[in-house]
């Protein structure tokens, strides 16, 4: 039973690592400029292009990786400067659909790269060799991730916490008029704030596209919806929240993946039931279930309407 | 005092009804002669489709303020409703090779078919809308997405199969070819290909406005301006938004049975995000909150991605300079960056939220203007 389970389990740890490294700049973005970035998860897919090209172009591994992250950042820092800057002023909802383009010109922009070819991503060499522990079988990022995780989320907290930008941000994701009217420069934190989220999503790109190494345009926008679901589900706005409903949300989808054969091997059931096809539904329906409980989400602070 | 109660059909509602049989009419004529496989065909067959839920998106979050992102799932369940209930049963068995023929044994009309494929997607709309719309925008948004990739994963499941047809296509159901009246020899005597989809789409985007001009559409535009205060004049907020929802999808579900018509064939995985976000786009183009806009536009982004900048995406000599990038794909990231631009600099689209008989009048009025200054 405990070895169906735990090869699942494992994935699904360290897919959820890659999800809450995405899920921290939907939820540090909410926060402050309360967008759903919808084109961050195209970002993440812009950054496993970079790295893909870049390592095809001879560069050493080790040069890669920093490099990759500083596009990730620009791409993230310019993406605001041009599309969400100059609409600081509109309705939401002029935001949220300039994001959706942002989006779409992402993928448009990709797929005329890459000429609609799927694009095989460099194997790193330390950390795609496998390894098997308690008897499964896996790459050696899977369990990398989740630490790396952690470590980054402390940092980032300790970052939000203990210095003078993160005070800025908190500030601003506080109420964004008073904090202008306190000096603080409100493009530059908003910058940074796009920076931090994209740069993290760079990381987890790098995770994720070791163990699913195939990007196409699209590959960003599933793990894009499933990071957001898991910030709501979190409650967005709040960082530990994102990383916890991260987490819960790989490990279920990949539970459920596997659901079949564990049932089949309980003795629950006697045949395939396809419950595989529902691994991503899954997250969806979690989401409007929370949402209909608790539309804070787990960690989220209460928001009351004020007419 | 002016009536505002009983609004009077003027000139304008008038040459706007003309301006459309007009545009009926030319397409009708244009199809018995020019030859059916000029593009421009195609695109008024698609942009009919697009149009219409458009229009019923533009319902949603243009009249009524609701964001919601579901139209995909929407059009899924038109679509399948549509394709499943209108195999021909002798071809069922090619169609679920794989399920023995399918469940379903007998056919319905189209026009049935694309009624009931209606019903279902406001069906399921009102099942979806209980715990949807009470969320606020974004949050509503994101559930109504995700609505859509769960009926997408549904319509996926090998236990669906005998019904769904699993992760295969459906097909061999009538598309609009088969509006075509053929002689006993199978030679096309009279085209109705382009005609019938514009029928289509010209009714149901009727019955849309009538519905907006009626008390309902101004509920919901109070609705859409300030809930608060709507719901202090005594408009009640979830009975409206509930049908406002319901109504949207029914026709989303019918344009769904048009594009399954257009494609002639059916697939789950066709009805992606992308697909919503390509209709969310028109209705930006067009102009949230103008119907006219969501039709014109619909017309103008299916001609521009699938026609006139077809040429983008071939290889181009002027003279013997080869003009640099042009390759396949290009054409979407010009397109992209279109749109970018609207989105940024033209946030109120092609009509803001004008509608056609408005233009009309605003020129009438400048012409009186222009002859009492004289």
């Amino acid at each position: 039973m405990w070895n169906t389970i735990f090869p699942y389990l494992l994935t699904g740890i360290s897919v959820g690592g890659q999800y809450a490294l995405i899920a921290i700049g939907y939820t540090m973005v909410y926060g402050i400029l309360r967008l759903i970035n919808f084109a961050h998860g195209d970002v993440f897919m812009v950054a496993g292009i970079v790295m893909v090209y870049m390592a095809a172009s001879g560069m050493p591994l080790w040069l890669c990786i920093p490099l990759v992250l500083i596009a990730t950042a620009l791409v993230g820092f310019l993406i605001e400067r041009v599309a969400y800057k100059p609409l600081r002023s509109a309705p939401r909802m002029s935001v949220m659909i300039s994001a959706i383009g942002v989006s779409y010109t992402l993928q448009n922009l990709v797929l005329y790269i890459t000429g609609g070819l799927n694009k095989d991503y460099p194997a790193i060499p330390w950390l795609s060799e496998s390894i098997t522990i308690m008897g499964a079988t896996t790459k050696r990022v899977t369990i990398v991730t989740p630490f790396l995780t952690i470590a980054l989320v402390v940092a980032l907290v300790m970052l939000i916490n203990h210095t003078k930008i993160g005070m800025a941000m908190r500030a601003v994701s506080r109420d964004f008029e008073t904090s202008q009217l306190m000096g603080i420069k409100i493009n530059s934190v908003i910058s940074s704030t796009f920076v931090i989220g994209t740069l993290l999503a760079g990381v987890g790109s790098i995770l994720y596209f070791t163990n699913y190494p195939t990007v196409i345009p699209t590959s960003g926008a599933m793990p894009g919806l499933k990071a957001f679901v898991a910030a709501v589900f979190g409650g967005i706005g709040s960082i530990p929240g994102a990383v916890v409903g991260a987490f819960i949300i790989g490990i279920a989808e990949n539970i459920i993946k596997g659901l079949d054969i564990i049932l089949l091997k309980a003795g629950v059931t006697h045949s395939m039931l396809g419950l595989a096809t529902f691994s991503d539904a899954f997250t969806f329906a979690l989401l409007i279930v929370i949402l209909s409980v608790k539309p804070t989400g787990l960690f989220g602070e209460k928001i009351t309407d004020k007419v | 005092m002016k009536d505002l109660t009983r609004k009077k059909i003027d000139s304008a509602t008038i040459i706007t009804g003309a301006i459309v049989i007009a545009v009926l009419l030319a397409s009708f004529i244009a199809e018995q002669f020019m030859p059916a496989t000029s593009m421009l065909f195609t695109v008024l067959k698609k942009s009919a489709t697009y149009a219409l839920v458009a229009v019923s998106m533009n319902l949603l979050n243009g009249f009524t303020g609701i964001f919601s992102l579901g139209q995909a799932g929407f059009m899924l369940l038109g679509a399948y409703t549509y394709g499943i209930f209108t195999i021909p049963v002798a071809e069922r068995m090619n169609v679920y090779q794989y399920y023995n023929g399918g469940l379903v044994q007998f056919v319905l009309p189209w026009y049935v078919a694309m009624i009931l494929a209606g019903l279902v997607a406001a069906f399921f709309a009102f099942l979806i809308g209980l715990p949807v719309l009470r969320l606020k925008s974004d949050y509503l948004a994101i559930a109504s997405l995700g609505f859509a990739e769960i009926i997408r994963a549904l319509f996926q499941w090998d236990k669906l199969g005998p019904i769904t047809n699993g992760s295969n296509m459906l097909r061999l159901f009538p598309s609009f070819n088969d509006f075509n009246i053929r002689n006993a020899s199978g030679e096309v005597v009279v085209y109705l290909d382009t005609l019938v989809p514009l029928l289509i789409t010209t009714l149901c985007v009727g019955i849309i406005v009538l519905l907006i001009n009626s008390t309902f559409g101004r509920a919901l535009k109070a609705i859409r301006d300030d809930e608060i205060a709507a719901e202090a004049m005594g408009i009640r907020l979830a009975s409206h938004k509930r049908l406002a929802f319901c109504v949207s999808s029914f026709f989303a579900g019918v344009g769904g049975a048009m594009l399954a018509m257009y494609q002639a064939t059916v697939q789950a995985n066709g009805f992606t995000t992308i697909m919503t976000y390509e209709i969310l786009l028109i209705v930006v183009i067009g102009g949230i909150g103008s119907v006219t806009g969501s039709c014109l536009s619909a017309f103008l982004f299916v001609a521009a991605s699938e026609w006139w900048l077809r040429f983008l995406d071939q290889k181009q000599m002027i003279g013997s300079f080869e003009v640099p990038l042009l390759r396949n794909g290009f054409r979407r990231v010009v397109f992209s960056i279109i749109i970018m631009m609207v989105v940024l600099f033209f946030r109120r689209g092609i009509m803001g939220t004008k509608e056609l008989p408005d233009l009309i009048r605003g020129f009438k009025n400048r012409r009186r203007k222009e002859a009492q200054a004289k």
